[in-house]
């Protein structure tokens, strides 16, 4: 039994931590609301430096080598201060890569970061729903995930849409699910190639890079990613968004914390009145339970594959209803202030608010354990 | 990362679960007695006769090396870690056997006597405790002190020959009713602060003056005792880790309280695949978007809670203590298996209250549950303070005698 980090865990995110640290993303954050796009700081070469880009991919192909657990350490790191990297969409993207021959002379520009993949998230059926399908751009009904016409034997073309990609714009590949035949197969995607468009688009929290992506017979490699791993993607992306989610838990709860020793009111510290000191214990409730499921999600991904999917949805779910009421507690914690944009809650709340709709959104996950559970049970 | 055992944790389990194969056919089999299972001609449904076979069973795993794993050899342990008496645990579930009787007297009031008794009680009581000879209860809560367990009332006075007279009452006393022995907290010096004038007892429950009372339950069944002390005598050697210093014997024993918790995780059958099942059970209920929401969150967090249990066993194997945040475990626990019975409920109709049905007796069960080990209020004060580092509140009962505290209570009133 050892569900602990290891030294060279604690290292890679005192070493994120550190890095991270140099930046004032959060100042950043707040100009980029007031329209000042330009003021959020490129990342991308500092990840490269840091070795991140290449986390999930194997040495042989100029990666880390390391799992998924060392990934959301990463992700809870530029969690914590709302740092635009582009690993959301670029890890699961070198995931399904990784595990397909076809994909591997693809691999060493993006261990580098010398390119940039961008993953097009698509939902696997679950014991309701047969079918994958993708993130509407409007309202809650789910389209199916694009389809795929063959063209040769390693290559299709892809027609179809996924909207709210992460890091989509500027991203070099993209890599995800399409249906062929029906069949769900693995394909990557040249952004630059004809029949490709991203429309970048922006909402709420100006830190979130975001793409509709359309593509209207796209030329794509087809991908031998066995079809176990193609889910496994979006259970990655669903760990990762919870480890992000989590690092901003972590932040908010101890600047909530702190503001309740130093704010007195009727003579005393608010920390010291139990409504105030039940509703930060609530936010550490949920932080803690988020990050046991962390734990689950980064051992299950290759410890025990078959719970990889309810570990991962359940992390999901967790970290997203406590960031929800981690950004809200913030906010009261510090009254009025905590509401202006002078302060930095509203960031913390703007984050809690997209992420929450993003990926199938928390809700998704949350159905995600009950259906595997009842499936289970049956 | 792993779950997995070490080589000597996996000869260990080894050791334990072949041990259970060749006498598991020896496990009493417990019935319900108020609803026997017709499937299970054999079982016990006498209560006597449930705890006499469960006191038997629990000294063939006593001296199978299956109880007490963490117990120092001398006082017939194992001398190992957390991690082995976990195993064991596991595997006596894994086999489908009863676990020991006495849980709370091997798991935290042995412990208790092993950290602050004498030699001579160390002798007499561990080797009796740990065998299910002797059964014991922990004699702490009272009407008026549960969560502020400080405030115990029940009075000790000593007299010229050194021996005491106890007078008082005890609630909340589990086992009580077929306890040998009960390890008990009492007042032997009003006059000091509150935490200061407390004394640990060892308390012969057949003792004259000692009236025990079951104390019926929503459920109707009697799980908990009400324990009358009656001008009681005891001995001057009754007394364990010393006159006065009741309170950091307690907090010992809450200690241990605090790991049994902590590595119960699920313990008590309040768990996600349980719950599941409950609902898959419900051809409609199952498919409907609404039960599936409660249902992922409220199974989320309790799968959590088993992967804290994890952390807490990685935390106890490299020498830590496990601090107050383990009661956090429980209050997900708790308020997850209450969320689960209403919804439950609500899918399957009043059936499910039928008396007998199991979700109607987790239902009557959870409300007391609550306050169990400390009220959710109070355990959600500590942590705020001693893991969050959030101030106190004011406090009325510091640096003043214990006597004079309910005037000032009065006064503040």
């Amino acid at each position: 039994m050892n569900l602990a980090l290891s030294d060279e865990q604690v290292f890679l995110r005192e070493a994120a931590r550190g890095a991270l640290s140099r930046i004032k993303t959060l100042e950043a954050a707040r100009a980029a609301l007031d329209g000042e796009q330009s003021a959020l700081p490129d990342l991308w070469p500092l990840a490269c430096e840091a070795g991140w880009p290449g986390l999930l991919i194997d040495e042989a192909h100029g990666g880390a080598g390391l799992d998924a657990f060392d990934a959301m350490l990463v992700l809870g790191e530029c969690g914590r201060v709302l740092a635009p990297v582009a690993l959301l969409g670029h890890l699961p993207a070198t995931a399904i890569l990784g595990d397909s021959p076809a994909g591997a002379e693809l691999l060493e520009a993006l261990a580098s970061g010398q390119r940039r993949a961008a993953y097009l998230p698509a939902m696997p059926p679950n014991d309701l729903v047969d079918g994958w399908c993708v993130d509407p751009a409007h309202g809650s009904a789910r389209p199916s995930a694009p389809s795929a016409s063959a063209d040769g034997e390693r290559d299709a073309r892809v027609s179809g849409t996924f909207a709210f990609v992460p890091d989509a714009p500027g991203a070099d590949v993209l890599v995800g699910v399409a249906l062929l035949d029906g069949e769900p197969v693995g394909v990557a995607i040249e952004a630059s190639a004809s029949g490709v468009e991203i429309e970048s688009v922006r909402r709420y929290d100006a830190t979130r890079a975001l793409g509709h992506v359309t593509l209207s017979d796209a030329r794509a490699t087809l991908l031998d990613t066995p079809v176990q791993a193609l889910a496994g993607a979006w259970h990655l992306a669903q760990s990762l968004i919870a480890a992000e989610s989590l690092g901003s838990v972590e932040t908010a709860l101890e600047m909530s914390v702190a503001y309740a020793k130093e704010r007195h009111t009727f003579g005393r510290a608010i920390g010291s009145y139990q409504a105030v000191k039940h509703a930060l214990t609530e936010v550490l409730r949920q932080q803690e339970n988020g990050r046991s499921l962390l734990y689950y999600a980064g051992w299950s991904r290759i410890g025990a594959p078959a719970e990889f999917p309810l570990a991962a949805s359940a992390a999901r779910s967790v970290a997203g209803r406590a960031l929800d009421n981690a950004a809200r507690t913030m906010i009261s914690v510090h009254g009025g202030i905590g509401a202006t944009w002078e302060h930095d809650a509203p960031l913390f709340f703007r984050r809690a608010q997209l992420s929450r709709r993003l990926l199938g959104g928390t809700g998704a996950a949350t159905d995600r354990v009950a259906g595997e559970l009842i499936a289970q049970a049956a | 990362m792993d779950l997995d055992d070490t080589p000597e944790q996996a000869a260990h389990r080894a050791n334990v679960r072949a041990w259970l194969e060749a006498h598991k056919g020896e496990a009493p089999v417990i019935g319900n007695p108020t609803h026997p299972d017709p499937t299970q001609p054999d079982a016990i449904t006498d209560e006597a006769e449930i705890i006499a076979a469960r006191r038997a069973w629990q000294g063939k795993l006593a001296e199978a090396g299956l109880a007490g794993v963490t117990w120092p050899k001398e006082y017939g342990g194992q001398g190992l870690g957390p991690i082995e008496q976990v195993i064991c645990n596991q595997e006596i579930a894994n086999a489908g056997v009863p676990g020991i009787l006495d849980a709370i007297g091997v798991g935290m009031l042995g412990p208790t006597i092993i950290a602050h008794g004498s030699e001579e009680q160390k002798g007499r009581y561990l080797g009796p405790m740990l065998h299910g000879d002797e059964v014991w209860c922990q004699l702490f809560s009272e009407p008026a002190a549960g969560s502020d367990l400080a405030a115990v009332q029940t009075r000790a006075r000593q007299d010229e020959d050194g021996s005491w007279r106890l007078s008082g009452q005890k609630v909340w006393t589990t086992n009580a009713q077929f306890s040998s022995y009960g390890l008990l907290l009492a007042r032997t010096d009003p006059e000091q602060h509150k935490h200061k004038g407390l004394t640990m007892f060892v308390l012969p429950m057949d003792a004259p003056g000692v009236t025990v009372r079951g104390l019926r339950q929503i459920s109707g069944e009697a799980e908990f005792n009400e324990v009358f002390l009656d001008d009681v005598k005891l001995d001057e050697d009754a007394v364990v880790g010393g006159v006065g210093n009741g309170w950091g014997t307690a907090l010992t024993t809450l200690m241990f309280e605090r790991v049994t918790i902590g590595l119960g995780g699920e313990g008590l059958g309040f768990n996600s695949t349980r719950f599941a099942k409950g609902i898959a059970s419900d051809a409609h209920g199952r498919r409907d978007p609404e039960v599936r929401r409660q249902l992922g969150e409220i199974a989320s967090e309790l799968l959590a809670v088993r992967f804290t249990g994890y952390r807490t066993l990685t935390a106890l194997q490299k020498g830590q203590i496990p601090g107050p945040e383990a009661g956090l475990a429980k209050v997900t626990i708790v308020n997850g298996a209450i969320k689960a019975g209403d919804l439950i409920a609500d899918v399957l109709g009043p059936d499910a209250l039928a008396e007998g049905s199991e979700w109607a007796y987790m239902i009557s069960f959870l409300p007391g549950l609550k306050s169990a080990g400390g009220t959710e209020e109070i355990l959600r004060n500590t942590i705020g303070e001693r893991v969050l580092g959030l101030p106190p509140e004011p406090r009325l009962d510091k640096g003043i005698p214990f006597s004079e505290l309910r005037s000032k209570e009065g006064a503040a009133a």
